[in-house]
């Protein structure tokens, strides 16, 4: 039984349409899966379903063998599960350290020595603490955004586009800090545009299209299969 | 046909109400509350275009109604010889030079490049020209203010029929709203709210304190009337015919000659003050009815399908070609210019202009509940909105009076609670307006008639 | 010695009177730029709201001085605000409940909450003319002046005479506990920096478990505060009147957009720029140029800039200013 899964999930937002169908998606601990597929392929809207974001009509989301299925994105969260959004995801009027105790806003116990961690997992973090982050670049933010997330030390992180709009050097750093984050024994789940590189650091992958699942294997896998390679991943 | 059913059914009970004062109260209040109404749905409609139809919210209407007024009184004045001789000149000087500071600063806008030296001349082109202008029109200003001073002290008008200062008014109101568009329509919706409502307070306060333009708080009396005056027309051989005939029946119940005589005498003269009043009504429903034609004609233009598509989608119209800013520019204007026209009819019916009487409680907060509970985006409605909310701003104090007596029937008359909230009915028109508003945004945010509009 | 007379004429006239009213306004600026930055809209009732917590102040201090009990040289007003902020902290509950929740849960559009503020405007508005009448109140008792202008004449031997109000006083001391308790809530407190975290990014923060209920809550009980203790210095130092209070709405909003409109510290600096500008602009300067000319360059005029009449319009022309070149206000707004 995986750790974290959303297990054929339908559904769509408010009365609209079904924008997912019957689509499963898992994740272990100390795993990266990476969600791919075409635009409108309902890869953010899997992952907003498995924290609640949106109601499903059929399918289950389970963590650690519970059944979440009924809770709010709130309550998700007590449940260990954090999530990066893609836009927005930090308090640009607060400092670094503020942003950080932000993210440990539901723990209750002392959290000095989470940060210090993620101090060392983000050195630059540690140099930048009292400014705002609204003044450090981009792929300083996407470290803050991280750090936030981690606040609550989650057994899930997902991450939705963590690269979108960085550069290429910084997406390779991006990437190297996830893999650290993986090996502090965290399932990280993340939606991806940029699908080779991101198959290149991932334990599995799953293609979606219109909202089903359509292939699915270890990255290494997806990426050397032609029909993958023609159609999602540019030749 | 079913869809206007609504819109008949709301302005027979609407005109209802206003006959039951009329039968009830008198004919006299019943017609000053209908010009009120109609002065008030000229403003409502002049909001309403720039809100309903473009999504603008102007919180200036107060300015423009003053401007309006200020039209009425520049107008129809006769000219003051004496002033115009002891400072006119230092005023037309001054006016030269504001002239003259406005072109130099576009001057430099046009010729220099975006610099912080070119705020800084900007800057000193007008605090200097402010200081010149000072030194200028004072010795004139106070000339001109010492010239008579418990009549005139200013500079009177131009000695024109009053009625003119209808357009006028409608270009001052647009003149302005021009100058403001310019500079405040690019704000967010509740940022250029709170710039309007404060701009407006600027014009007022110009328009109270520069004596030698309108007089000030001193106020303006007598303006000459578009309507034949009372005690002219109770001299007038047809009207007292008229009001003879009008009434023979009663008139023909006494039999005593000088008795008849007295009556009649009496009819004649609460004759006049509601013919007069008529004169008023006829005019303000010609304005009216010329203005929902036009307004009405250009919802359904092409023109008034796009201003719906850029309130809508600000952003699709944009990419479509369409100039937001330009089309959000003509429409402030406009809507401003009308709310001018209203000014002026408002000072044209009181005959006197009182700038310490513009406040924006009664003459921008007010006029937005009518446009909100009428109903923004439909002509019908915020006219509609612009007689109910008027009709209930008068008659809530009778109405406040008969629920204070009925709810404290069990106590004495001495009780100081009684006597208290008795005191305090003027009050309750805030009350209702408040509540009313609340009502209508929580449980029919559209208004009492909706905006709707077929697709042909 | 002519140099320190015109010292004190601007210290009289210009210093001491525009820091009192400053921190007046920056009270209220502060209070409408919790409500923008939080609860995300333009608060139109916030001069009524205010008149409202010090009419209760004034109910209080009446009872008080009926039992006798008073604060000695120190206004009884003073003992009333608690109370007052309590009764001031659940109207505001209540009409949080019954009018703006709905909106707020709706997500609609702030333009939409602002025109409800207006209905909440004109209901405060007769409440308080219902309960108090629309009249000019003054309530203040005890020591009046801190220095009366013609014992620091005796005191120094000057010809200027520097007379402090305690009121003004009382005003700039209060002011500076309160504020510097704001900042230190918003800044060093977990429930504090929640409240800007839920300014600057709402979505993120309900992901990290913030509660925006318990969020509102606070809001509202500062904005209780901040509007009763506003309201009663300004009521203390002048008077109290609705209408007045109405009309103080203007200058504050301008202060508040100056500062940077959902920026606390900015809308507390940008109160003493609204006062400082308008009594800098409108002070007629003729005699402090008496005193600092040689007798020869006497000045004839007042030497004004602008006449007192136009008070208000400086303070609105700066804020147009601002607009225009800054709109996110001098000290740049939206971060709490």
């Amino acid at each position: 039984m995986p750790f974290f899964e959303g297990k054929n999930m339908t559904g769509g937002y408010g009365k609209g349409p079904d924008i997912i169908n019957s689509c499963t998606v898992n994740v272990e601990r100390g795993e990266i899966v990476s969600i791919l597929g075409p635009n409108g392929a309902g890869k953010s809207t899997a992952m907003k379903a498995m924290l609640g974001l949106l109601n499903l009509k059929s399918g289950s989301v389970i963590i650690d063998g519970k059944d979440i299925s009924k809770l709010s994105p709130q309550d998700r969260v007590k449940e260990g599960i954090s999530f990066v959004p893609q836009t927005k995801n930090v308090f640009a009027g607060m400092t670094v350290e503020e942003n950080l105790e932000m993210g440990a806003f539901l723990v209750n116990d002392y959290y000095k020595n989470v940060i210090d961690e993620i101090y060392n997992l983000f050195p630059i973090l540690s140099e930048k603490r009292k400014q705002f982050v609204g003044e450090l670049s981009g792929g300083q933010r996407q470290q803050v955004a991280l750090g936030r997330a981690l606040m609550i030390k989650p057994s899930v992180l997902m991450l939705d586009e963590p690269t979108a709009g960085v550069s290429p050097i910084v997406m390779d750093e991006l990437f190297d800090h996830i893999i650290k984050v993986k090996k502090t024994n965290v399932a990280i789940l993340m939606v991806e545009q940029n699908a080779k590189q991101a198959l290149n650091i991932s334990d599995r992958g799953y293609v979606l299209v219109t909202g089903e699942n359509r292939y699915s294997g270890t990255g290494k896998e997806l990426l050397n299969d032609p029909r993958v390679r023609s159609s999602f991943l540019g030749g | 046909m079913r869809k206007n059913l609504n819109v008949i059914a709301a302005y027979s009970i609407m005109m209802g109400l206003i006959i039951l004062v009329g039968t009830f109260q008198s004919w006299n209040i019943a017609l000053s509350i209908f010009n009120l109404c109609l002065i008030s749905a000229v403003m409502t409609m002049g909001a309403n275009i720039q809100w309903g139809y473009a999504g603008l919210i102007n919180f200036g209407i107060m300015g423009f109604t003053a401007l309006g007024g200020l039209a009425a009184v520049l107008i129809s004045v006769n000219p003051v010889q004496e002033a115009w001789s002891a400072g006119g000149i230092n005023i037309l000087l001054s006016l030269f030079l504001i002239i003259g500071i406005v072109l130099a600063v576009r001057f430099v806008l046009k010729r220099y490049q975006k610099s912080k030296i070119r705020n800084y001349i900007i800057a000193v082109i007008i605090i200097s020209g402010i200081i010149i202008i000072r030194f200028v029109s004072e010795p004139g200003i106070e000339a001109i203010e010492e010239v008579n001073p418990a009549k005139s002290g200013f500079l009177g008008g131009l000695g024109l029929p009053i009625i003119f200062s209808w357009i006028v008014g409608a270009f001052f109101a647009g003149g302005l709203a021009f100058v403001i568009g310019k500079v405040a329509l690019g704000l967010r919706a509740d940022y250029l709210a709170i710039a309007t409502l404060l701009i407006s307070e600027i014009v007022i306060a110009i328009i109270k304190h520069e004596d030698w333009l309108t007089r000030g708080v001193k106020n303006v009396v007598g303006l000459k009337r578009p309507a034949p005056y009372e005690v002219n027309l109770q001299q007038t051989e047809w009207f007292i015919n008229l009001v003879e005939k009008f009434n023979s029946s009663k008139l023909n119940l006494i039999t005593d000659l000088s008795e008849r005589q007295v009556a009649l005498n009496q009819l004649v003269i609460d004759g006049s003050s509601v013919f007069v009043k008529l004169c008023y009504s006829g005019l303000f429903l010609v304005v009216v009815i010329i203005l929902l034609i036009l307004t009405q004609k250009a919802l359904y233009s092409p023109w008034g399908r796009m201003m719906r598509a850029i309130r809508d989608n600000e952003e699709a119209a944009n990419a479509m070609g369409k100039n937001v800013v330009k089309q959000h520019l003509l429409i402030f204007v406009l809507g401003s210019a009308i709310v001018g026209v209203a000014g002026a009819m408002l000072v044209t019916q009181d005959g006197l202009f009182t700038p310490g009487s513009y406040r924006p409680l009664r003459y921008t907060f007010l006029i937005w509940v009518m446009v909100i509970v009428g109903g923004s985006g439909n002509n019908f409605g915020a006219i509609l909105g612009g007689f109910v909310v008027w009709f209930l701003w008068i008659e809530s104090a009778p109405i406040g009076l008969y629920l204070v007596n009925l709810t404290t029937a069990g106590l004495e008359d001495t009780h100081f609670l009684k006597v208290h909230l008795i005191e305090s009915v003027p009050y309750f028109r805030f009350l209702m307006m408040g509540i009313g508003l609340l009502l209508i945004m929580r449980y029919r945010p559209k208004g009492i008639l909706p905006e709707k509009i077929e697709i042909k | 010695m002519d140099f320190l007379n015109a010292l004190i004429l601007l210290l009289n006239y210009i210093f001491v009177p525009a820091l009192a009213y400053g921190s007046q306004l920056a009270i209220g600026a502060i209070f409408v730029t919790l409500i923008y930055g939080i609860l995300r809209f333009a608060n139109f009732a916030t001069g009524d709201m205010m008149s409202f917590g010090t009419m209760i102040a004034i109910l209080f201090t009446w009872h008080f001085q009926s039992i006798g009990l008073t604060l000695g040289f120190l206004p009884t007003a003073l003992l009333a605000i608690p109370f007052a902020i309590l009764i001031m902290g659940s109207y505001m509950l209540i009409i949080d409940k019954f009018v703006f929740k709905y909106y707020r849960l709706n997500k609609s559009p702030p333009v939409q909450l602002a025109m409800v503020s207006i209905g909440v405007m004109f209901v405060t508005q007769a409440v308080v003319r219902i309960i108090i009448g629309p009249s000019d109140r003054r309530f203040f008792d005890g020591e009046k002046f801190l220095i009366k202008a013609s014992e620091f004449k005796d005191i120094t031997g000057l010809n200027e005479g520097l007379a402090i109000k305690s009121t003004q006083v009382i005003t700039i001391v209060v002011t500076i506990i309160l504020v510097s308790i704001l900042f230190w809530f918003l800044n060093k407190t977990k429930t504090g920096k929640s409240m800007r975290a839920y300014s600057d990014n709402e979505d993120l923060a309900l992901l990290s478990g913030i509660d925006p209920k318990k969020i509102v809550i606070i809001t509202w009980m500062i904005a209780a505060i901040l509007a009763t203790i506003g309201g009663v210095l300004y009521g203390l130092d002048k008077s109290f009147k609705p209408f007045t209070y109405f009309n103080n709405m203007l200058p504050i909003f301008a202060a508040a957009i100056v500062g940077g409109i959902g920026n606390p510290f900015g809308a507390f600096l940008g109160g003493y720029v609204i006062a400082f500008s308008e009594i800098l602009l409108t002070y007629a300067y003729k005699k402090f140029f008496m005193y600092v000319l040689p007798e020869s360059m006497e000045p004839d005029g007042l030497i004004q800039l602008l006449s007192t009449d136009y008070k208000f319009a400086v303070s609105f022309s700066i804020l147009v200013i601002v607009l225009l070149y800054r709109p996110s206000g001098i000290f740049k707004g939206k971060i709490l």
